[in-house]
């Protein structure tokens, strides 16, 4: 039934990537562990849900106390960086129409927690809003620890949910599209943002300390180019998500045997 | 934070000599370099609010510094370090910053333990 070599949702394993309709949602929630996530993985998947009047909450992991980010040039220090992100957060989430709520962990160490207290987090605010999809980072797909780590979790705190109650997971895969798609086959679910584009934009202006260094080379290559890098095309036209079985065993479990 | 001058910071660790301090020592590439040209591994590490005492700390270099601080027993030992800044707390904030304004080292000494925790948002 399930395939089980990617965990992937049996009707999505046909290869047809599927719009993402926002009209169709009730709730959305979006479980990610730094300040900005949410802005770069989903935040045109956010905006479209907040024009079509779907409530969405940010349930972000830590602080981003540990980025390595400062601005450019750096205006902040190691110590007053998760106040800075905090506060940027809160304007990105108000730029995209989003709720906010923190888990409080240490950035880099979520992996390192008991992933069934993590998932427990989760689960509390699945159960205060229910969603009809939670987006999280595909586990062993985030590049990130921390993204592995609480897009695991998240998968847990669904899996723990009886099955009529269970939102559906929408899973970003961090990467080259292109490697990406050769890996887990072609997203399942496709947003079409670009008529959020500058939602998504100012979301990202807003997590000053971290995108300032971002957006002067994008205007840099723009300048070189006389037209936009692929990279601000990838950001701005569409966001694609796996669709991921709770009951599968997720690649974080895989790979620990 | 500031370019460091080495006569402020090496007053600075004067007057922190023989004290019970928190040690914040950090390095890292960042989480991502496996998506740069080099597909390089990321190489990060940290010790947050570990107890030192040290009986001599000296900065050195002409920049990028570095700074040792003999403890009773071991060393505390950074380099690259070209930024700094003693925060509302009292804090010492030394940092190495690259090019970008991107944190690549921090040793940050504190009378008190450096933040942890939950900030409670409304
Ligand atoms: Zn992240």
């Amino acid at each position: 039934m399930l395939s089980e070599a990617k965990g992937r949702q049996p009707d999505a394993a046909h290869g047809r990537t599927v719009p993402f309709d926002a009209a169709g949602e009730s709730a959305v929630l979006a479980v990610f562990p730094h300040p900005d996530d949410e802005s770069f993985a989903a935040g045109g998947t956010l905006a479209l849900c907040n024009e079509a009047g779907v409530r969405t909450v940010y349930l972000c992991g830590t602080y981003g106390d540990m980025g390595r980010r400062m601005g450019r040039p750096a205006f902040t220090n190691r110590e007053a960086l998760r106040d800075v992100r905090t506060v940027e957060l809160s304007s990105a989430c108000a730029v995209l129409g989003c709720e906010l709520g923190f888990m409080g962990l240490r950035d880099k160490c979520i992996e390192f927690e008991d992933p069934a207290d993590v998932a427990a987090q989760v689960r509390r605010v699945i159960d205060e809003m229910r969603p009809s999809t939670v987006i999280t980072y595909y586990p062993g797909h985030g590049v990130h620890s921390d993204h592995d780590a609480l897009g695991h979790a998240t998968v847990l705190a669904v899996r723990a949910l009886p099955a009529g109650l269970r939102p559906r997971i929408l899973a970003v895969a961090v990467g080259d599209p292109n490697v990406l798609r050769e890996e887990l086959g072609e997203p399942h679910v496709r947003a079409d943002i670009r008529g959020v584009k500058d939602r998504k934009l100012d979301a990202l202006r807003a997590h000053r300390s971290q995108t300032e260094s971002m957006f002067a080379h994008m205007n840099e290559d723009a300048r070189e180019d006389g037209q936009t890098s692929n990279f601000s095309e990838r950001l701005t036209v569409r966001e694609e998500f796996y669709v991921l079985d709770a009951d599968a065993p997720t690649l974080v479990e895989r790979a620990r045997g | 934070m500031r370019p460091i001058d080495r006569d402020s910071i090496q007053a600075e660790l004067d007057d922190r000599l023989g004290q019970e301090l928190y040690l914040h020592l950090e390095t890292t590439t960042g989480s991502y370099t496996k998506l740069g040209p080099e597909k390089k591994n990321p190489v990060i590490a940290f010790v947050r609010n570990a107890r030192i005492s040290y009986a001599r700390g000296t900065v050195t270099g002409t920049g990028p510094y570095r700074v040792g601080l003999k403890l009773g027993e071991g060393w505390v030992y950074a380099d690259g370090l070209t930024d700094y800044e003693v925060n509302e707390r009292g804090e010492l904030l030394l940092a190495g910053l690259d090019c970008e304004g991107q944190l690549t080292m921090a040793l940050q000494l504190s009378q008190t333990p450096f933040r942890e925790g939950q900030t409670d948002v409304e």
